[in-house]
């Protein structure tokens, strides 16, 4: 599970909770995989995503590369730093691991980068 | 100022007819290219005479189209070879600044509806020799590519003598067609017994005007055959499905002679296959009825083939038991059990999904199954956020065909229109498997009645040896 992904979930969805974002992350495997760096995605998807959400992700995975604690302007044409945004969104993966609702305590487990959003039938 | 038109042959597949119009249309108003009909199509016509203001959009348009073959810029046209020699004659201007000693050709040959042998077909180019041709002939991309056409016709029984049409022309740009051979599913690795046949898949990829950097979802993702259609096209994709074991390619394999699944089969390992493996986000395990994307999310197109329970459960997580509830020393390993999840309230559920997460102006590209001949335009699903742009049916028996819909989001849903909870199409599930049953009572009895008949022509037979003896 990449960290664009987990900037864009919530557990709103179960019974009792209210807002679930964002989902906590714990991993015991994460890894980084090569995926071709277009800047122009990258400039896009930029505005969607919550900065803070995905700075925390990236810091509690060792990987945020110091980048500022605020989306900074003119990003779209600072090639470095739409790079290391590039790696945090796309290229970090979480392989095993747990997202966990903020609100609720219960527990998603990813297997083999595959995310179990699955609730059970007496939590629907 | 008066554009200039100019006349060009479409040549199109005979395969998957139903979708062409659709498909043309859909790429004409993704890259904004005016094309008019010099001549209206009749449907089960392989070739489309239109016209063009530039060269630059007949190749965008095949560039991107799955039904196409060819495009050919159109020379002559005629009806038979002596009026198709005169024309061309008259025109000789036009196109002498395309033969050049430096350029190298090669013409070929196309009969549609009848058979030529390769010596027939050459003998046929001899009547060209005033043709100003001065490059080599190559036959491997030449600089210019001529194209002569036969057409005989689409009912290749008892074919005419000669020809209906002839046509001459250069071949500006192709089409898709190799595309579907590398999707192939028979190469492919990582399939279900639901994938949809690459085409299919690129068709609704055009269907859903996908444009490179797009970010897409397909909720009833399955083995991805739609995710891998979509980044071809530079589409980054999602995905998600209930069937863990799915994801996972962990199902029984799908292919009859496969006894066991790789380890790495799954959605991933497609993409990778295809060198896609940059377009890939993620797939979830997740149920339709339970959404954890964010509200704010919003998705370029949804492009989807939901269950319609004839190959495949439509289930959801629940129970129909009360106050159940999983304890704790179960909860780590439980499967949730699953109820019945109808055609109508899926489609609901999949409109109102899409008129919250798409963006406006984006498209939910999905096929719904109906009974051809209950079949209305009232029939479809509907939601006051989402215009049907296109409806085509592709048969799958006698009784039933499945339609493929393409929707534009127009606007942002209100609060009431996020919250509708009727349905009112019906489960075509209902109709199906009544039929089903009929048809198998009335091939029973069938057997039946034909078991007999062998039975007593036996019998008569080897009364008859009998009384002979
Ligand atoms: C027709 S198949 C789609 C096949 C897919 N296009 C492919 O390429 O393999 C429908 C899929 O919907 C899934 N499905 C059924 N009920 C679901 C639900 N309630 N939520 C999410 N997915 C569901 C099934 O597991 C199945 O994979």
């Amino acid at each position: 599970m990449k960290l664009l992904t987990h900037n864009v979930l919530t557990s709103k969805c179960i019974r009792g909770v209210t807002v679930g974002y964002p989902l906590l992350i714990k991993a015991t495997n994460v890894k980084v995989s090569e995926v071709e760096f277009k800047p122009d995605f990258v400039a896009k998807v930029l505005p969607k995503i919550e900065w803070d959400v995905l700075a925390n992700a990236a810091e509690s995975l060792g990987h945020w590369q110091n980048l500022p604690k605020e989306l900074p302007n003119n990003y779209e044409n600072d090639t470095d730093f739409l790079k290391k945004i590039h790696r945090v969104l796309l290229e970090v993966e979480v392989i095993q691991g747990e997202l966990i609702c903020p609100e609720s305590g219960r527990k998603f487990p990813i297997t083999n980068g595959i995310a179990n959003m699955l609730l059970n039938e007496d939590e629907v | 100022m008066s554009k200039c038109w100019k006349k060009y042959l479409l040549w199109f597949a005979q395969e998957h007819i139903e979708f062409r119009i659709a498909e043309i249309e859909s790429l004409l108003s993704l890259f904004k290219i005016d094309m008019r009909y010099d001549e209206k199509p009749l449907n089960q016509e392989p070739f489309w005479l239109v016209e063009f203001t530039s060269e630059t959009d007949a190749q965008l348009l095949a560039s991107r189209s799955v039904s196409l073959r060819n495009c050919i810029e159109l020379w002559g046209r005629a009806n038979s070879l002596e009026h198709l020699h005169s024309t061309l004659k008259a025109k000789r201007d036009l196109f002498v600044p395309h033969f050049h000693s430096q350029k190298s050709f090669k013409i070929e040959v196309e009969t549609f509806g009848k058979h030529f042998s390769q010596n027939e077909k050459v003998s046929k180019l001899e009547t060209f020799d005033y043709l100003p041709l001065q490059g080599k002939v190559k036959l491997k991309n030449p600089d210019v590519c001529l194209q002569y056409i036969e057409y005989y016709g689409n009912k290749h029984l008892n074919p005419p003598e000669l020809p209906y049409e002839i046509f001459f022309g250069k071949l500006i740009a192709s089409g898709l067609r190799q595309l579907i051979q590398k999707l192939s599913l028979k190469t492919r690795k990582f399939i279900g017994n639901t994938t949809m046949d690459p085409q299919l898949s690129l068709l609704m990829a055009n269907q859903a005007q996908i444009q490179s950097g797009d970010i897409i979802l397909d909720p009833f993702v399955g083995s991805g055959s739609l995710l891998v259609a979509a980044a071809e096209f530079g589409a980054y994709v999602f995905g998600s499905d209930i069937d863990y074991l799915m994801l996972h390619g962990k199902t029984k394999p799908s292919r009859i002679k496969q006894k066991k699944r790789a380890e790495d089969e799954n959605v991933y390992a497609n993409m990778k296959q295809y060198h896609l493996e940059s377009q890939y986000l993620d797939v979830l395990i997740s149920d339709f009825t339970t959404i954890f994307w964010k509200p704010s999310m919003q998705f370029d197109a949804i492009i989807t083939d939901p269950p319609y329970g004839i190959r495949e459960a439509t289930e959801r997580v629940g129970t129909e038991k009360s106050n159940y509830v999983v304890s704790e020393e179960h909860l780590a390993t439980h499967v949730p059990a699953k109820i019945e999840y109808g055609i109508p309230i899926i489609y609901r559920d999949l409109l109102v999904f899409a008129s919250k997460h798409l963006k406006v102006s984006g498209k939910l590209v999905c096929w719904f199954p109906v009974f051809r001949e209950d079949y209305n335009e009232e029939c479809l699903p509907t939601h006051p956020c989402l215009k049907l742009i296109a409806n085509c049916e592709q048969p799958l028996s006698k009784v039933t065909s499945r339609r493929l819909l393409t929707f534009e989001k127009t606007r942002p849903p209100s609060i009431e229109e996020l919250n509708i909870e009727y349905s009112t199409i019906q489960d075509f599930r209902d109709k199906y498997f009544t039929i089903r049953e009929e048809s198998r009572k009335e091939k029973r009895l069938k057997n039946a009645s034909l078991k007999k008949e062998n039975w007593e022509k036996y019998m008569t037979n080897k009364n008859a040896v009998e009384v002979h003896k």
